[in-house]
């Protein structure tokens, strides 16, 4: 089934200079490898058309059950160059919460979904 | 040696709740009591105040703060670390002593002075000798914003600090040092960390990385149950509670809101994190893949298993660039056709720039309550969107051009589309953009110093 991850995971997003990090993590232990495999770099990038310039690179956190994602060239500049209302990219986490990922009925119900 | 050390976080930023620190000093037991002020482009805020008045340049707040609380940390032995120095701190060194011999604490107290990180001066001869101080993001290098900057500091690590605290200062005041490096500090002071004890160096880094944002790890800006977090009015601050094997539990004062738990010390954990493996402080590398948490009863984290390495050997340099102007003006369109309306305003209002043939290096149009946050992941707005705001921000070298923007948004009310209000804030202000330019440079280049007063 199709569910969106705002049902799997909590993030925070923050900035350094143009790049917006999310740190994804998964609600439950049994959940991130679903992210792992459904949450994939190309995947955010592709999420994230026409607000992601760069190149989006992904790290693994199994200690925490985490995913942290660069999203390089995404905040106008950065910093005070930006105009944007979320020139930090704080708001960059709900927006990878909004994205739709494919679950096995036996991997949401280990999930208790 | 003590077996065990509290460090409380008390602000997250510089305008962060005034009442944290009191309350962290007040509420429950401490023993080091953090402030972190600076964020990457404080430096040149304070460089201007300082231009303007050669006894300002620092975080003034920390003044009246310290006039506040000191008795009660003299008292209780309470030590405080603080970036509160800005450009200028001998100035708020002096400023502190003043208000501490104002509440009787003359001969009782020692503050510790730790400067070398303000590099402004030596740039030209850096420069000379080949030391590029290229731009970290873009690669380019300081000579071609050499005529606009306006600051330049390195960010210092905890080397400096524990040479203060050994000296007996009660209230250590840094420059640019880092966040991390105000918690590591008092750490490595009591337990006797040494310098190259990589695996300690990290977890003091991580505890502090933990708490320099103040109460976003329990339960301010926290996801996770949001609903659920309790009284967040009362929101409590954070509390390291560290022992010599370099183990720690994140907690705070009874009593207080907001919570202690494994998914908001994970949030803040991942903010503004690049890659977890290696995460560069002038002290250590730490690996945020090593970190392992678990409960120790209630709003308290346990934090153990953290690795790390040998630091690097290059400090990094914060450096502030003047980069031209920008303003940002705003409208709000209502019902019926909300976001319709303020798009054909945004079209009326390029229009006329165009007309008046006015040149920027970028035009930025935001529909607050449509796609300001989110863009196109937002989707297609409603029809009956209760009202939408218009945001237009330019930015451009020119200020001439940036001001007569700052003219155009008003009259879109008598001269656009109906249904608009929201202009009662007059012009839009031309803002000057100071811009941040990092860079790194050898360890060897740079001398932190460290002097002990006696108030």
């Amino acid at each position: 089934m199709k569910l969106q991850l705002v049902k799997l995971a909590h993030a925070r997003s923050g900035d350094k200079g143009d790049t917006a990090n999310v740190g994804l993590i998964a609600l439950r232990d049994e959940i991130y490898p679903v992210l792992v495999r459904e949450v994939t770099a190309e995947r955010v990038k592709q999420h994230f058309t026409g607000i992601v310039k760069g190149d989006v690179e992904r790290f693994e956190l199994p200690n925490l059950g985490a995913l942290n994602f660069l999203l390089h060239e995404s905040l106008d500049g950065g910093g005070t160059l930006s105009l944007m209302t979320d020139a930090q990219g704080k708001t960059f986490s709900t927006a990878l919460l909004r994205m739709m990922v494919e679950v096995s009925d036996e991997e949401a119900q280990a999930a208790g979904l | 040696m003590k077996n065990k050390i509290r460090i409380a976080g008390g602000q997250g930023f510089w305008g962060d709740l005034p009442e944290a620190p009191v309350r962290q000093v007040e509420e429950g037991p401490i023993d080091y009591l953090m402030l972190d002020y600076l964020a990457e482009v404080t430096m040149s805020i304070m460089q201007k105040q300082r231009a303007r008045d050669p006894s300002a340049g620092y975080a003034k707040d920390f003044v009246p703060l310290m006039k506040q609380i000191l008795p009660a940390c003299v008292e209780r032995n309470i030590r405080v670390t603080a970036n509160a120095g800005g450009v200028n701190v001998a100035g708020c060194a002096t400023a502190v002593s003043e208000v501490a011999r104002e509440r009787g604490l003359a001969g009782k107290l020692r503050i510790g002075i730790v400067t070398g990180d303000d590099i402004m001066e030596q740039l030209d001869e850096l420069l000379s000798r080949g030391i590029e101080l290229r731009n970290m993001d873009t690669g380019a290098p300081l000579a071609t914003v050499r005529d606009r900057i306006q600051s330049a500091n390195v960010y210092l690590g905890a080397a400096p600090l524990v040479t203060a605290l050994q000296r007996g200062a009660q209230v250590v005041i840094t420059g640019r040092a880092t966040d991390t490096g105000l918690t590591l500090a008092p750490l490595m002071h009591e337990f006797g960390w040494a310098p190259d004890d990589w695996n300690k160096l990290a977890a003091g880094t991580i505890a502090g990385h933990i708490i320099e944002c103040g109460a976003q790890c329990s339960g301010g800006n926290c996801q996770y149950e949001w609903r659920s977090i309790p009284s967040l009015a009362n929101v409590g601050f954070p509390i390291v509670e560290a022992t010599p094997d370099g183990s720690f539990v994140i907690t705070k004062h009874e009593g207080t809101g907001g919570w202690v738990i494994i998914p908001s010390v994970k949030e803040q954990l991942v903010y503004e994190m690049g890659d977890p493996h290696s995460y560069i402080t002038p002290d250590c590398v730490a690996d945020f893949t090593s970190i392992q948490l678990e409960y120790d009863g209630r709003d308290r984290v346990r934090v153990h298993g953290i690795q790390g390495r040998p630091a690097t050997d290059t400090f990094k340099v914060s450096i502030s660039y003047s980069a031209g102007y920008k303003a940002v003006g705003t409208l709000v369109y209502s019902w019926p056709d909300a976001y319709d309306k303020a798009r054909a305003a945004d079209k009326i209002l390029r229009q006329r720039l165009d007309r008046l043939g006015l040149q920027f290096d970028q035009i930025l149009t935001e529909f607050v309550g449509a796609n300001a946050t989110h863009g196109p992941l937002a989707g297609q707005p409603s029809p009956d969107l209760a009202e939408v705001q218009l945001r237009v921000g330019v930015r451009g070298e020119d200020r001439t051009a940036v001001a007569r923007f700052t003219r155009e948004i008003a009259p879109l009310v008598l001269t656009g589309p109906p249904g608009v209000t929201g202009f009662a804030g007059g012009r839009p202000k031309v803002e000057e953009i100071v811009a941040y330019w990092p860079a790194l440079i050898p360890k060897e280049e740079i001398t932190p110093r460290v002097e002990v007063v006696d108030v």
